[in-house]
């Protein structure tokens, strides 16, 4: 075992290994570790936010479908009501409007009647004129008789 | 057998476990260590370095994973022991396994392969497992109790560290004592530390010199011996380290 020299050149070595070390090597490697680790912790943490907004989204579509649902159903309920309406206003206009058709074909038949009944009046009139005539067979006071028959005409 | 002289037994293993070496004395270098070590570290820590230039924060290639698995293994351990904030303990740590692990991994290179090539180009002596040196075991423990030192100091403050010096365990009277105590404790760290790894890593080449010796009858028995070295490659890399991050922990937190 013989202490030499050799000490001081293996001293040196060391020293430069380790300033190689110190300098060059644990720094960019501690750095790219680090940013390693940074960028995991990202990720991870980016994929828990998409996660916990999908799960957002899941609840959010559900919420607008319900309503939707509700909404349409609303929808279906009025104009089934509307439809109702609808019908009962036309039975209603319909039920007017015969009405009047019979309303006014009674009138015409009224009219009819009367006019009938005027016709069959003076024809009355005259038969009976007739007849008196041709019973009398005599001058009569044609003026005097058509007052009386006026009179008589107005008590039919 | 990998050169003339070598033909004992005791030789053959001296022969193994000699440096290569220039200069003389004191002034004399383990080329075989600086250059195994340096070369090893070079391509680890650069090659490291490159990968971590181009890391991407997006999806990781698999070299890239593989080094950060590494990385952020090693930081765990620091963040388990050390309570402080610091930008130099983790990449120490870092810095000590990987390079003691890989030097410790040339452990696993069949012992006569680079004495044998080497041999060939007129290199006859060449020990290929730098952390078998003793000079590397303790240039890095001395490292490692001079940063504790200096980070004492720093966190605590001159005379934080002083009073910590004086008067821990046993109170400003028996300063003396506690110096004492405090110098032995401090020598016993980088000197178990360094032995430690060494005296691991020097026993295992010597078991597979050993075993080389056996002739045929190595073959059934390096396998074993190599399957097992790996965990104590592995072992003695980690313990290092988690060492060094709890003495430096240690000295930055009071009552050491």
């Amino acid at each position: 075992m013989d202490i030499n020299a050799t000490l001081f050149g293996q001293a040196i070595w060391f020293g430069v290994f380790i300033w190689i070390t110190m300098k060059y090597v644990w720094p960019p490697l501690q750095k790219a570790i680090a940013d390693r680790q940074a960028l995991i912790a990202d990720g991870l943490a980016a994929g828990e936010r998409g996660k916990h907004e999908l799960e957002l989204a899941g609840k959010r579509s559900a919420d607008s479908l319900r309503e939707a649902k509700a909404k349409s159903s609303e929808i279906i309920a009025a104009a089934e009501k509307r439809a109702l309406l609808v019908i009962e206003e036309a039975k209603q206009a319909a039920k007017v409007e015969a009405d009047k058709v019979v309303a006014s074909a009674q009138a015409e038949i009224a009219q009819q009647v009367e006019h009938a009944r005027a016709g069959l009046r003076d024809r009355v009139a005259d038969l009976a004129v007739a007849g008196a005539e041709r019973i009398l067979k005599r001058e009569v006071d044609a003026k005097g008789h058509a007052e009386m028959l006026a009179a008589l005409k107005q008590e039919l | 057998m990998a050169s003339g002289e070598a033909l004992t037994s005791s030789g053959y293993i001296v022969h193994h476990l000699t440096n290569l070496k220039v200069g003389e004395g004191f002034w004399t270098f383990h080329l075989d260590t600086l250059l195994v070590s340096g070369i090893i570290g070079l391509i680890a820590f650069l090659g490291m370095a490159r990968i971590a230039r181009k890391a991407t924060s997006g999806v990781p290639g698999a070299i890239q994973s593989f080094v950060e698995i590494v990385l952020t293994f090693i930081d765990q351990q620091v963040k388990d022991t050390y309570h402080g904030r610091s930008p130099l303990v983790t990449p120490m740590a870092v810095t000590i396994f990987i390079w003691v692990f890989l030097m410790n991994a040339m452990d696993l290179i069949p012992v006569d392969f680079l004495p044998l090539i080497l041999g060939t180009v007129g290199v006859h002596y060449f020990k290929a497992v730098p952390t078998t040196d003793p000079n590397l075991t303790f240039a890095m423990s001395l490292t490692v109790f001079a940063t504790m030192l200096i980070m004492g100091v720093k966190v605590k403050g001159v005379g934080g560290f002083l009073h910590e010096v004086f008067c821990v365990p046993f109170g400003a009277k028996l300063a003396p004592l506690n110096l004492l105590f405090r110098i032995i404790e401090d020598i016993a760290k980088p000197i178990s530390l360094s032995l430690r790894l060494f005296g691991n890593m020097y026993a295992g080449e010597m078991v597979f010199i050993l075993i080389a010796l056996l002739g045929v009858w190595q073959l059934p028995l390096a396998l074993p011996w190599a399957l097992f070295h790996i965990l104590i490659i592995t072992l003695q890399a980690f313990v290092f380290m988690m060492l060094t991050i709890v003495y430096l922990s240690m000295a930055s937190e009071s009552h050491g």
